[in-house]
């Protein structure tokens, strides 16, 4: 019994629907791209283990604190005092805020308690610890 | 000397669509940062709601200038802390553990306790005023 094999021309990737894919990986990285909107401080921050993700950069605000003890928040320097009015105006456009801390591992404690007390009242409770993975 | 037409009418020729499409791909794919935040969740207490804990349920953990830790008023390594927590949990579930740190001691040791106390699955975390 012969088999009518078919012939090696119509054996090509269909290519029709290509630009379709395409436009999906497109709106797929458009709609997960989020562009960097502040550079913060230069910093170096600890590793922990028990890591967990921030669910959402749209509601996540960043305070930067430096080695040195600078407070920069979406690039302006604050004292700690300072915190205090921008983060409680910010939790009160966003009540699903979470305040990811991104801490030089160098930072004082003694900053970092005031910056709790400050968030503290201005009710921006939900705090993360910005940490890189530690590998052992 | 007439070249035959292939397309009737005007219409918008898609051939190049794909090379467009592929373009933007691109430019989105090397600028998006798939890097999600990540680090150690806590939830403060809200201003005025300090509540009382009977002492029995308190585990002091102090960290001092130096880094050295003070679990419940006997010095222990770093490495052995949630070993220890875990064991001090076993004993009492309601214990909360509280956590004090000198205003001059670093950070890095101060994630690495709250790390520790993660990794014992201490819920009960509570951050006392540095002084």
């Amino acid at each position: 019994m012969k088999f009518n094999r078919k012939t090696q021309l119509d054996s090509e990737i269909p290519t029709a629907s290509m630009p379709d894919i395409i436009f999906m990986l497109l709106i797929f990285f458009m709609v997960t791209t989020v562009l960097r909107e502040y550079s913060g401080l230069p910093i170096s921050l600890p590793k922990a283990k028990r890591i967990e993700k921030l669910k959402s950069k749209r509601h996540t605000a960043h305070v930067w604190v430096s080695k040195d003890g600078l407070i920069s928040i979406e690039d302006k320097i604050y004292k700690a005092d300072g915190v205090r009015h921008i983060m409680y105006e910010k939790r009160v456009e966003d009540p699903q805020l979470v305040v990811s801390l991104k801490a030089d591992e160098r930072a004082k404690m003694g900053l970092v308690s005031d910056i709790h007390t400050e968030l503290r009242k201005a009710d921006a409770l939900k705090l993360n610890y910005s940490s890189k993975t530690a590998v052992d | 000397m007439a070249r035959e037409r292939r397309f009737k009418g005007g219409e918008i020729p898609t051939s190049s669509m794909a090379d467009i499409a592929f373009l933007l791909l691109i430019f989105f794919l090397v600028t998006t940062t798939i890097d999600m935040d990540k680090g150690l969740g806590m939830v403060l207490p809200a201003e005025g709601e300090e509540l009382e804990i009977n002492k029995k349920n308190i585990l002091n953990c102090l960290i001092n200038s130096s880094g050295k830790v003070l679990l419940g008023g006997e010095p222990v390594e770093l490495s052995n802390l949630s070993k220890k927590v875990r064991q001090k949990l076993a004993e009492n579930d309601k214990l909360v553990i509280s956590v004090k740190a000198h205003s001059a001691s670093g950070y890095k040791d101060y994630v690495k306790v709250i790390d520790q106390l993660k990794q014992a699955n201490a819920t009960r975390i509570s951050i006392a005023e540095s002084d």
